[in-house]
């Protein structure tokens, strides 16, 4: 018992001390790998701020509603439009007060809660030396023969896989089941995440993965790889932003604050880009950096409102599970 | 005086009653037919079986319900009488300390001489997997000695050791016995180690644990059941 | 036995810590659901398959062992011990891996679909429930074989003996000798394989195809990460939990025992099958089982050494954390296992396993989060659930073992009046040497490999190495994350390697 009572001591005295000056970011367990944008992140913010900036890995909505309002996070980094509604009507975040007039989104934003600080658009990546001849459009795709083979998620339990699925419902309506049925053949297989699929595709058991238009700028950067390209059809590619977001009952408010108007300053966005190896939410394109400017972007981008999204999220899902089990 | 008043044990279909007395330091030969029940007598009087009526007595004092290492009755099993990964002086060590602590000088040297006894002198850092099974068998009865109880029970243990090396044995369990003054009670299928061995023999049959008569009599005049057990 | 006492007190005690650890969280899950969620026309589908594809995954492993395992009791040649330790590899592999590992043999490209491709022979997709079945069978066909090959190595010599003599045919002896061993431990295998398939998820989606492959563990995460109804995910999760129970007590009641305990490097000298076409079939089946489970592991470490250069400092020390959580859980595990080495606390064991490991986090979260931060128990929580995970392997291997020894001492035991610390420091723990150092081996990789981290409780500091594979491909490390991979494997098999054969050195008979 004892011992107990001394290691909770322990726990408040830590905490207690910790209380001056630290932000903490719960975070998508990707940001705060060492490859992730997290410490470059941290270390940009810590030297403007005089403060301890924690990341705090891990899944982030479940944890904070499990939480309710008394979690201990400040900044919540890494939410997606597909969650934004259950977040919001948790009633746990508090506006950003940031102004979005520098955005650069493809599309029009104007929540006071999400702030987007980078975004890309569901696509399909091939490589050129594999695949010269890939089909140049969904409707191509869905008619190509079935010996070309794709990977994509599962949209229970990938956020990709759910882009996907809404992204066919986007173009199809009511026609998505039909649609899923003609991808059927072609699709490899499906799994329960993104890593798990680009894996597949880079060790070439698939011609193509469900992946994001900024997908090439890695290979270019990084390894010099000019071959791997985004599939930009003319019936659209679809949207997907990343946010971040103030919790209300934050001990930190001017951090937070800080924090939130730190995301869309060009310094951040300048990082972000190779960062998450996404397109900047709040840079012009001509500030981009180099390998970025080379990507072909999207004609058309589609995007659900967080309300259509909720609306339509379990028709679009249960059209992909009846169209792909035939 | 080890004393069994009016004790029966029943388990399923099968029951053993007895009711008998054995005086200190005799040795008396428990035989009857395979399944009688003579090890389940055994077995009552160390206290690994619990009687459903009756008593166990020792000198008047009730001991039915003490643990077999609290009786005063030290036994020596069919098989497993060591520990095969221990020593020959850490097994019998055992006997002194249960507690598996360290032996004292005075301990050890106690042990040494059991070993000595027994004929096994020099033999004490030896595990049993590097004995003959007669040396095995003394080693057991080296730690009998140092158990040093009143009463010894013995359940078949040299049956599978040939028929010099038995009688070698049972002459050993004799001049043990005679030091401690212990009560043995020899269990056995062959009618020439009760014979040999011991003065009264106690004979288990049909679910009863007979009175102990003279061995050389029972032998002689045979009653019903021992008779068709002798096959005679 | 003075110890009688004790040991029941300490069984009661292990028992109840298991019921607490997996029905506590559950409860949890439920309070704060506000009751039992409703199930949906795809959970139906899901709970099918999830029966369908464990059946036949437990029925194939059980049955394709039946040929190896008496193959290796009978054959005696050169590096057989390590074919044997090799061969438990798999088993310990985590699934990312693996299932990599799988496809780079039967996948599209796969070495299998190029050698058909060469002959001119039409490829083969391993998408489908047959991957599935393939890819556990491959997980635990190991597993099978090492429980039927220790039936085999405990038939005494003597019956061998018996029938040569008497000159019984082949099946005359299979059905005398070698079908009532069977009879009594397949049972067993079947139930604990057929449970750890139960709660397979990224195996049976990246493999079956689509979602004609979900499973119940899938739609839990499905009702936990997406849709945050924790009264579905409670619900989905006491049904695989009561799924799990119904299979171990069909095992009970049909088989009574027998384990892999000790003994492998004991031969059974047998004058059945010494020339011709046993000898023959026997040779083959080594061959393809060390072919089918050796070249997906070869394939690993061949795509792994390349990266293993990349690997930063972070790898290294997440290497470490998951060496020092694999030692704490394996301490754990066994101190747990000893008392429960009985029939019914193998049973009660099988709930650790059968548990779905997201409830059981969320349900931990929710119970610790009231007292402390979840993320500093990161480490502790892994190597709780870690131990619980491998405890049914722990006891399935300890439990024959120590019936055996307490059936063989406990009544000398008794006699001497040994105290309980005494009992088990030197007669229970010598005497177990052999299965406790291949039950240590077990958990140790087992936990290494599992990603025990529930990303409810991720420390930023402090990754596991799985943990660390999947943040290297999430961040198009792909060539860094096989490194690690390797490295994964190589802790994984050393860990077993080394505990297996340190409780095998210098034992006496």
């Amino acid at each position: 018992m004892k011992a107990i009572t001394f290691a909770a001591g322990c726990l408040f005295a830590s905490s207690a001390l910790a209380q001056e000056n630290v932000l903490t970011v719960y975070a998508g367990d990707y940001v705060v790998s060492e490859w992730g944008p997290g410490p470059k992140i941290e270390e940009m913010f810590e030297a403007r701020c005089g403060c301890d900036l924690q990341f705090k890995p891990g899944d982030l909505l479940p944890r904070l509603l499990l939480e309710g309002e008394r979690t201990e996070a400040d900044v919540v980094f890494g939410l997606n439009t597909d969650v934004t509604k259950k977040a919001r009507e948790s009633g746990l975040f508090a506006p950003h007060g940031v102004d979005l007039s520098p955005l650069t989104l493809p599309i029009d934003w104007t929540d006071d809660t999400f702030l987007p600080y980078n975004y890309g658009e569901t696509a399909f990546i091939y490589d050129t030396t594999r695949l010269p001849e890939p089909p140049t459009s969904f409707d191509a795709l869905l008619d190509a023969p079935d010996d070309l083979k794709i990977v994509i998620q599962d949209p229970r339990s990938s956020i990709s896989g759910l882009a996907m699925a809404l992204w066919v419902e986007a173009v199809y309506g009511d026609e998505a089941e039909e649609a899923w049925r003609k991808l059927a053949p072609k699709i490899l297989t499906v799994t329960k995440g993104w890593s798990e699929s680009y894996g597949l595709f880079t060790d070439g058991e698939a011609d193509m993965v469900l992946s994001y238009t900024t997908s090439p700028a890695y290979h270019i950067i990084a390894e010099d790889d000019h071959t791997k390209k985004a599939l930009i059809f003319p019936e659209g590619n679809y949207f997907m932003v990343e946010l971040a977001a103030k919790v209300a009952t934050t001990d930190q408010p001017e951090l937070a604050q800080q924090f939130m108007d730190f995301i869309l300053t060009p310094e951040f966005q300048q990082m972000i880009a190779t960062g998450n190896w996404s397109f900047p939410a709040a840079l012009p394109h001509e500030q981009w950096p180099e390998g970025f400017k080379e990507l072909e972007l999207p004609s058309k981008v589609l995007f659900y409102s967080e309300d259509e999204a909720a609306a339509l999220r379990d028709g679009a899902i249960e059209a992909w599970r009846r169209g792909l089990s035939q | 005086m080890l004393t069994l008043e009016k004790l029966r044990y029943t388990e399923g279909d099968y029951s053993l009653s007895a009711d008998l007395t054995l005086p200190p330091g005799r040795r008396v030969a428990i035989i009857g037919p395979s399944g009688a029940g003579k090890s389940t007598l055994l077995d009552l009087v160390a206290g690994f079986l619990t009687p459903r009526a009756g008593r166990v007595l020792w000198q008047g004092r009730d001991m039915t319900a003490t643990p077999p290492d609290k009786r005063p009755v030290a036994m020596l099993f069919q098989q497993n009488n060591l520990f095969p990964h221990l020593s020959l002086a850490r097994n019998l060590g055992l006997a002194l300390r249960p507690g598996g602590g360290r032996l004292t000088a005075e301990e050890t040297h106690k042990v040494e001489q059991a070993l000595e006894r027994v004929g096994l002198g020099g033999l004490s850092a030896r595990k049993p997997g590097a004995l003959s099974g007669g040396q095995q068998s003394r080693a057991a009865l080296a730690r009998v000695l140092l158990q040093a109880r009143p009463i010894l029970a013995l359940d078949e243990p040299f049956a599978a050791l040939g028929p010099a090396l038995k009688v070698q044995m049972l002459d050993l369990v004799q001049e043990v016995a005679g030091e401690l003054g212990a009560l043995v009670l020899l269990v056995s299928h062959d009618p020439q180690d009760a014979r040999r061995f011991a003065g009264e023999t106690v004979l288990v049959a049909e679910g009863v644990a007979h009175p102990p008569v003279d061995t050389q009599e029972l032998f002689d005049s045979p009653p019903e059941a021992l008779r068709a057990y002798l096959g005679q | 036995m003075a110890s009688r006492p004790v040991a029941v007190s300490a069984a009661i005690a292990a028992a109840g810590l298991i019921l607490a650890l997996v029905l506590g969280p559950v409860v949890a899950v439920l309070t704060r659901a506000g009751g039992w969620g409703t199930l949906g026309p795809g959970d139906w589908q899901a709970l099918r398959f999830t029966l369908l594809q464990s059946l036949l995954s437990a029925f194939f492993s059980v049955v394709l062992a039946i040929p190896v395992a008496r193959a290796l009791a009978r054959r005696r040649f050169v590096g057989r011990g390590l074919l044997i330790s090799l061969l438990g590899a798999p088993f310990i592999l985590p699934t990312i891996v693996a299932v990599l590992g799988l496809i780079a043999v039967f996948g599209q490209n796969g070495l299998v679909n190029e050698a058909l491709r060469a002959l001119g022979l039409p490829g083969f997709s391993i998408y489908g429930l047959h991957g599935v079945v393939l890819a556990h069978v491959f997980f635990n066909l190991p597993l099978a074989t090492r429980l039927l090959l220790q039936g085999w190595l405990a038939i005494p010599a003597e019956r061998f003996r018996l029938a040569a003599s008497l000159g019984l045919s082949p099946r005359a002896m299979f059905r005398t000798l070698e079908a009532p061993m069977l009879l009594r431990i397949a049972p067993g295998a079947f139930a604990v394989i057929f449970v750890i398939c139960l709660s397979s998820f990224a195996v049976a989606l990246t493999l079956g195809g689509g979602p004609r492959a979900t499973t119940v563990e899938l739609a839990i995460y499905q009702a936990v990460r997406f849709d945050f109804d924790l009264g579905r995910a409670a619900l989905l999760s006491v049904i695989q939990l009561c799924l799990a129970l119904a299979a171990g007590l069909v095992a009970l009641r049909l088989g009574t025992g027998g384990g892999f305990g000790a003994g492998l490097d004991r031969m059974v000298t047998r004058w059945d099958g010494r020339v011709g076409l046993p000898r023959i079939m026997d040779a083959a089946w080594i061959a393809l089982a060390a072919l089918f489970l050796l070249t997906p592991l070869g394939m690993v470490v061949a795509r792994g050494l390349p990266g293993l250069a990349q690997l930063g400092a972070g790898s290294w020390e997440a290497a470490w954390n998951s060496l020092t959580v694999a030692l704490a859980s394996t301490l754990l595990c066994l101190a747990w296992a000893l008392p429960l080495s009985t029939r019914w606390g193998e049973w009660v064991g099988l709930v650790g396993l059968a548990v779905s490991p997201l409830v059981l986090g969320t349900g931990l979260f929710l119970i610790v989060r009231p007292f402390a931060n979840p993320l500093s128990l990161a480490l502790p929580v892994t190597t709780l659930v870690n131990a619980l995970v491998a405890l049914p392997f722990a006891l399935r291997i300890l439990r024959p073992e120590a019936e055996a020894v307490r059936a063989d001492y406990a009544r000398l035991a008794m006699a001497l009046g040994l105290t309980p610390l005494a009992w088990l420091r030197l007669v229970l723990l010598p005497r177990l040497r052999r299965p406790l150092g291949f039950a240590a081996g077990l958990t140790a990789a087992l936990s290494i490999g599992d990603l025990g981290v529930i990303a409810l409780f991720a420390d930023p500091e402090r990754a596991t190495l799985p943990l660390q594979v999947y943040r290297l491909m999430g961040s198009y490390q792909m060539e860094a994350a096989a490194g690690a991979a390797l490295l994964l494997l190589i802790f994984s098999f050393g860990a077993f390697w080394l505990c297996d054969r340190g409780g095998r050195a210098n034992v006496d008979a």
